[in-house]
């Protein structure tokens, strides 16, 4: 069982109720579970759509849109039947806040899911699992039921007019279907390959009707944003983004785990106090600070960093999915950038050419330069490649493969260069052993 | 209709429950065809793989053609064409559980089992993989062994593992997909 974990510094909101028992309807009831939706039943979607955006909630998944604009962006006149769809395909590597959510909370994300139906008139909604998360998906399932049996959804939810209905499933494995236009592929029971935008899914999305995609932690949070109200929720975070945010603090840091902190929060003080500093005594090399695909920070550039999208974004990386990934000094960063490469070309959809051709070249490229045989013109042709690729794909994936390699090449061009002519892998532990028989 | 095609009212390749559960699934959808990935998971954990009767029976109870069933499976990581141990244990070696010790991990089930990536043992109870993250970063380095995590792992935690799931092997009987 994945670990909890706690820290002074952390404002419970979303994981308030993590460890208490709360995928039992019954407690999920007495901790004051179904309010909000009751409350947003009441009010009705103009008011639900004004609070979500005062409350300056961000999408969670990685691009940081606000969810409140994007629920406005669905048009109330078109006469196709609108949809909800839950982004629970969590697959960013250094991501598994999702994962607690499922396990522990499983109402919040049914009772997220029923609002924002609401708001933007949709009868149906579809929370979608990664495939890896079946016991999870059993989790999901009896919470539904509980919340059918109980009249919460089904023909008139609590009792109203209104109809809402959910549907659960999961993916088959596949880092492409967390992509938006993806996922709406692999719920059609197709390849789970991307669409071309415009149209946004607001406006044709699932099965051709308007549609709102949220990832799970978004819409796991919207309850709590009406409990507290947008003001109280907003003040919470820093200026323009609200709230606080499930940071998956991991890697080569003493207690590893998912924090909820505000938005904003420092990342030294993440690393250092939060997750109790690089574990066995060493040093900080460097972190990942929102999943793999997120540009690699250096010990200096974290100093004064607060933890938003747009401090984060200024710095030259993104907040993304909020995985923070910390590496210490004795970690060789051509081998991490390998790993996060050969990832990437495994998962490729194969689509758009720059990306099934570019993660493809790369992770040769890359794995030639680890074992020794790379030349100097590599580092830059690695470069060159890497820049190649952005912006030219239908989904981001290909930027997100192309991002951090570009970081730690510019980054780390020093550590790459060592790798040159045959020479050993600084880090490689046999290698290390060679070298002392040498000498 | 030829002797050797099934029809969902007739004859089945699955258990009454799973043919039951598939007759409600094509039923919660918009689209019939949303069913598809969620019907050859299920199909493939009774059967323990898609094979050609699976991918038959699918493509008739969606009304698409084998083809395109083929087509769609073949794009997810989790759904096979060839039978693997009764415990198919996935390492995930991807970044962060690599930064603490995920190859150590997945060596020692090497030797454990005598097999390496994607091979199966000759009694098919376990077959080995190396996997991409599969959503649990911060109690790294982590395993499935089919739907079921281990997680904060060392080596040492390996020989442990392979007994357990040995003995409940032996307490069902033989393995199913061999």
């Amino acid at each position: 069982m994945p670990r909890l974990v706690s820290h002074p510094d952390e404002v419970k909101i979303v994981t308030r109720r993590f460890g208490m028992g709360a995928e039992k309807i019954d407690r999920y009831l007495k901790l004051g579970g179904y309010e909000a939706a009751k409350k947003c039943l009441a009010q009705g979607p103009d008011w639900i759509i004004n609070e979500m955006k005062a409350s300056n909630l961000r999408g969670r998944g990685g691009a940081g849109f606000p969810t409140g604009l994007k629920w406005s962006f669905v048009p109330k006149q078109n006469p196709k039947p609108k949809y909800v769809l839950v982004n629970g395909d969590e697959s960013e590597p250094g991501t598994c806040k999702d994962h607690l959510i499922f396990l522990h909370d499983p109402h919040a994300v049914i009772e997220g899911t029923i609002i924002a139906g609401l708001a933007i008139g949709a009868k149906m909604g579809f929370i979608y699992l990664r495939g890896e998360y079946r016991h999870l998906l059993e989790i999901m399932e009896m919470a539904v039921a509980d919340a059918y049996a109980k009249g919460f959804l089904g023909k008139n939810i609590f009792g109203s007019e209104t109809e809402f209905q959910i549907v659960t499933q999961t993916g088959a494995g596949a880092y492409e279907v967390g992509e938006e236009s993806a996922l709406m592929e692999s719920l059609e029971g197709k390849r789970g390959i991307p669409r071309i935008k415009p149209p946004f899914p607001a406006v044709v999305g699932l099965y051709g009707g308007p549609t709102v995609i949220n990832n799970a932690e978004t819409i796991a949070t919207v309850p709590h944003v009406i409990e507290m109200g947008a003001a109280a929720y907003s003040a919470t975070g820093s200026p323009r983004n609200g709230g606080t945010r499930l940071f998956c603090i991991s890697g080569h840091v003493a207690r590893p785990g998912v924090y909820e902190l505000p938005m904003g929060y420092n990342l030294k003080k993440m690393i250092y106090e939060v997750a109790g500093g690089i574990r066995g005594g060493r040093t900080l090399k460097a972190v990942v600070p929102g999943g793999s695909s997120t540009p690699v920070l250096l010990p200096e550039e974290i100093e004064n960093l607060g933890m938003d999208f747009d401090q984060v974004g200024k710095a030259g990386s993104m907040l993304g999915s909020g995985g923070v990934v910390v590496i210490d000094d004795q970690t060789c960063i051509v081998e991490f950038a390998l790993r996060t490469m050969s990832f990437y070309q495994h998962e490729s959809c194969g689509w758009c050419i720059p990306c099934r051709e570019g993660t493809d070249w790369l992770k040769k490229s890359l794995t030639r330069f680890h074992a020794g045989f790379g030349v100097a013109k590599d580092i830059d042709n690695i470069q060159y490649l890497a820049e190649n690729m952005m912006g030219r794909t239908f989904c981001p994936l290909g930027d997100a493969a192309a991002m951090p390699t570009l970081g730690f090449v510019k980054k780390f061009r020093k550590e790459f260069e060592d790798h040159l002519n045959g020479k050993p892998c600084p880090f490689a532990k046999q290698n290390k052993s060679e070298l002392v028989e040498m000498l | 209709m030829s002797p050797n095609e099934m029809s969902p009212e007739t004859m089945t390749l699955f258990s009454p429950q799973l043919a039951a559960r598939f007759d409600a699934l094509v039923l919660k959808y918009p689209l019939k065809r949303s069913a598809l990935i969620p019907m050859l998971l299920y199909a493939q954990d009774e059967i323990g793989y898609l094979s050609d009767a699976v991918v038959a029976e699918v493509a008739e109870r969606i009304g698409i053609t084998e083809l395109e069933v083929r087509n769609v499976a073949s794009y997810y990581s989790m759904l096979r064409f060839k039978p693997v141990g009764k415990y198919n244990v996935q390492v995930c070696t991807n970044i962060v559980c690599m930064l603490r010790g995920a190859y150590g991990v997945f060596e020692s089930f090497q030797e454990e089992l005598g097999i390496g990536h994607k091979g199966v043992t000759s009694d098919g109870v376990f077959s080995l993989e190396e996997v991409e993250c599969i959503g649990a970063c911060c109690w790294a380095p982590a395993i499935q062994v089919n739907y079921e995590f281990h997680d904060e792992l060392t080596a040492g935690h390996v020989p442990g593992i392979v007994a357990g799931y040995r003995g409940r092997a032996l307490a069902e009987g033989t393995p199913t997909h061999a």
